[in-house]
């Protein structure tokens, strides 16, 4: 599946006529909103909580030159492998030189979207290696050729039936729709899979730089199984996730399974101290983390939206989001979606070629509201929005109406006659005018004619009120 | 008191009905009122376009026109989210600044003006009828005001209070939206007109016109029962049935 951001346009019109997707991410959305909401009405601090984790990332994120450097001779002394990669293809060469080091023919990978990102499994499998993805969600997602569609559910956009036709088809079972005899179609799998594997790969939810550890929440056991069992794991993870020290990491283990699948807790937190021969005789021989960069520097580098890299990858704000609700993860064309995703498509892909993500809002505010960091992602579409104007890419017809109504406006006279004018001309054709596209399905209200001003000022001045300077 | 009256363009042009209701109801709790001559736009719908320097002369005319004001009032929570938190997004005229905080802290929404500044408690009024509210996103996410216009609501005689699926539900509008997203749009006003229709309400009350005209828009194209109100010409409507 190859998606694009700039086609989110058409993407939101098919999502819209496509009613099986339709219920299936309102069913997923309305359950995740409710069981957050279970989950975060028995915290009687949770604001504080929010307060408290967004303090915490802005002080990582303002200090993030420190913390990494921090991380890095930590982890080292664990006898972790620190490798730096300025952008995709950097991290996709470390990662293909590991492999041939190591002579990997087959890859077990636990969810991570930072791998979707860099397009991992593609070019893994460019260069005959097997990467198997082994989430439930993402095997289902991987076996369609699909992007994931929302950010820790996956194939949240698939209703049972579509698993269970795509089981029978692509795995040659019987049809069930059947969760759990589905679960372990795919368990029998998987299994075999992790026990021959010669590498894993996963992605990072936290990383510590006190003590130079990686923490990988999850609830299928499939991480646990990823970073355990092959010889090699590689953890790839964005320069952002760092938390100063475990103390740090407990506002936020307190802060995402709530929010994220509104559980207490994730039935798994993974906490990776090294390979082999610094614990008690298990684990891989070698572990490497990847520090990946990929324009997060640059979006760092802007006081106001580095608010945006705070983002722990929940997904709280796609449940909340009314848009999200109506047409799931894929209408937005990349593998960040939703709300936040509005707000990291233009700073990752370029405002050219995500000019209508931050625009692909109400601005209603659920998200920020949702937001287990304080991410307040409307005040951020704004700006960006700012940002896809003044770069050029917003279209004439509407910079010349702004500027002129605008011109207008600075001149009560002059935006008198011409709001008049509309309510005159609107007598004459008694009905409202018809807007192409939004009158359709909507009535438009009538321009009044004669307007508050002057209904106001006569009421006054039959009242006996004497007016004063009237322009 | 003397009560300096914002009226935003949709109701000076589209709802002049409800802002002549606002100053009835701020007449008739004893606010002197002041009509400030010469006021346009706030700059929201260009503001939320993306557009921040074609403005910057809309905000500073603005802010000079209202920061002497006792308060500043208006039927719309998102001009005054405008006025109160985005103008500080606006690299407006530093000798401006001042007035800016200044005015900051005196604009405020009808139903917010009502119920934490006036402290009213009772308005008086009868409305025999089944209403629900619609939360604005604007006034109920930015200015953080849902339980005053409820408050309002509820000291009002013989009226029926039902709560909706989703109150606080986006009706779909959001300015430049609305036309950018038409489907995107229609599909999320559907939703609300549901609920609300479920609600079993006569009418639908809100405090921000742009949210009813889109609502009602929907309700009165599909033919559906239910009417749309704004708040003031509720409580207006209800002093004048007492």
């Amino acid at each position: 599946m190859n998606l694009k951001a700039s086609h989110t346009k058409s993407y939101i019109k098919q999502a819209l006529n496509n009613d099986v997707l339709r219920a299936a991410v309102d069913k997923a959305t309305r359950t995740a909103v409710k069981k957050r909401a279970d989950k975060v009405d028995a915290i009687p601090y949770w604001e504080e909580l929010r307060y408290r984790a967004h303090v915490i990332k802005r002080d990582v994120i303002e200090h993030l030159d420190t913390y990494l450097q921090q991380f890095e001779t930590q982890a080292q002394a664990n006898g972790i492998k620190v490798h730096w990669a300025i952008d995709a293809a950097e991290a996709r060469k470390i990662i293909h030189a590991i492999a041939v080091k190591n002579n990997v023919k087959t890859v077990v990978k636990s969810k991570s979207l930072t791998t979707e990102e860099i397009h991992l499994n593609t070019f893994l499998m460019d260069r005959d290696i097997q990467a198997l993805e082994t989430d439930l969600g993402e095997y289902i997602v991987q076996l369609l050729d699909h992007i994931p569609s929302h950010l820790t559910a996956p194939a949240l956009h698939l209703s049972r039936q579509d698993i269970g036709k795509l089981f029978h088809e692509k795995l040659g079972v019987d049809y069930t729709e059947n969760p759990n005899e589905l679960l372990s179609i795919a368990r029998a799998r998987l299994r075999k899979k992790f026990l021959t594997a010669d590498m894993g790969i996963s992605g990072v939810n936290f990383a510590i730089a006190e003590s130079g550890c990686l923490t990988i929440v999850e609830n299928e056991a499939n991480a646990r199984l990823t970073i355990g069992l092959p010889k090699v794991h590689i953890a790839v993870m964005g320069i952002e996730k760092l938390l100063p020290s475990f103390r740090e990491l407990a506002v936020f283990l307190k802060l995402l399974a709530p929010s994220a699948t509104g559980q207490k807790q994730t039935v798994y937190v993974n906490i990776i101290g090294g390979p082999l021969h610094t614990l008690l005789g298990e684990g891989p021989e070698q572990v490497h983390v990847i520090l990946l960069d990929n324009g997060r520097s640059k979006i760092l580098a802007d006081p106001q939206l580095r608010e945006t890299l705070f983002c722990i990858r929940c997904g709280a704000c796609l449940n909340a989001c009314p848009i999200y609700q109506q047409v799931g993860g894929h209408a937005y064309g990349w593998v960040y979606m939703g709300p936040i995703g509005a707000t990291l498509i233009p700073q990752y892909l370029g405002v050219k070629e995500g000019r209508y993500a931050p625009f692909v809002s109400s601005l209603c505010g659920a998200c920020f509201h949702a937001c287990p960091v304080r991410i307040d992602i409307p005040h951020h579409l704004l700006k960006l929005r700012h940002k896809v104007v003044e770069s050029g890419h917003s279209k004439a017809i509407e910079k010349i109406g702004i500027k002129a109504w605008a011109f207008l406006a600075r001149y009560p006279m002059l935006y008198r006659v011409a709001t008049w004018f509309p309510g005159k001309v609107q007598k004459l054709y008694k009905k409202p005018f018809p807007v192409p596209g939004y009158t359709k399905e909507r009535a438009v209200g009538l321009f009044d004619g004669k307007g508050f001003r002057r209904r106001y000022l006569d009421n006054e001045k039959a009242k006996g009120a004497k007016n004063s300077k009237l322009i | 008191m003397k009560v300096a009256l914002f009226i935003p363009c949709l109701s000076e042009h589209l709802y002049p009905e409800s802002a002549l209701s606002m100053v009835k109801v701020l007449s008739h709790i004893g606010a002197e009122i002041d009509y400030v001559d010469g006021q346009t736009c706030c700059g929201q719908p260009a503001f939320n376009s993306g557009y921040h320097k074609e403005i910057f002369p809309l905000a500073e005319r603005f802010i000079e026109l209202f920061h002497e004001k006792e308060y500043v009032v208006a039927p719309s929570g998102s001009c005054v989210a405008m006025v109160r938190k985005f103008y500080y997004d606006l690299d407006i005229r530093r000798d401006l600044h001042a007035a800016r905080d200044e005015l900051a802290g005196k604009i405020f929404e009808f139903t917010e003006f009502l119920v934490d500044v006036v402290k009213v408690e009772k308005l008086g009024g009868v409305f025999p009828h089944r209403v629900t509210y619609h939360d604005s996103c604007h006034l109920n996410r930015e200015l953080g005001v849902h339980e005053q216009p409820r408050q309002l609501i509820r000291t009002i005689k013989d009226i029926d209070f039902v709560e909706m699926q989703q109150p606080d539900l986006c009706c779909g509008f959001g300015g430049t939206f609305s036309y950018k997203f038409k489907e995107l749009s229609i599909s999320m006003v559907e939703r609300k007109c549901r609920y609300i229709e479920e609600s079993g309400a006569e009418y639908c009350i809100g405090a921000d016109s742009s949210c009813l005209m889109n609502i009602e828009g929907y309700l009165r194209r599909h033919n559906m029962r239910t009417k749309t109100m704004h708040i003031a010409d509720l409580i207006a409507t209800s002093l004048t049935n007492e």
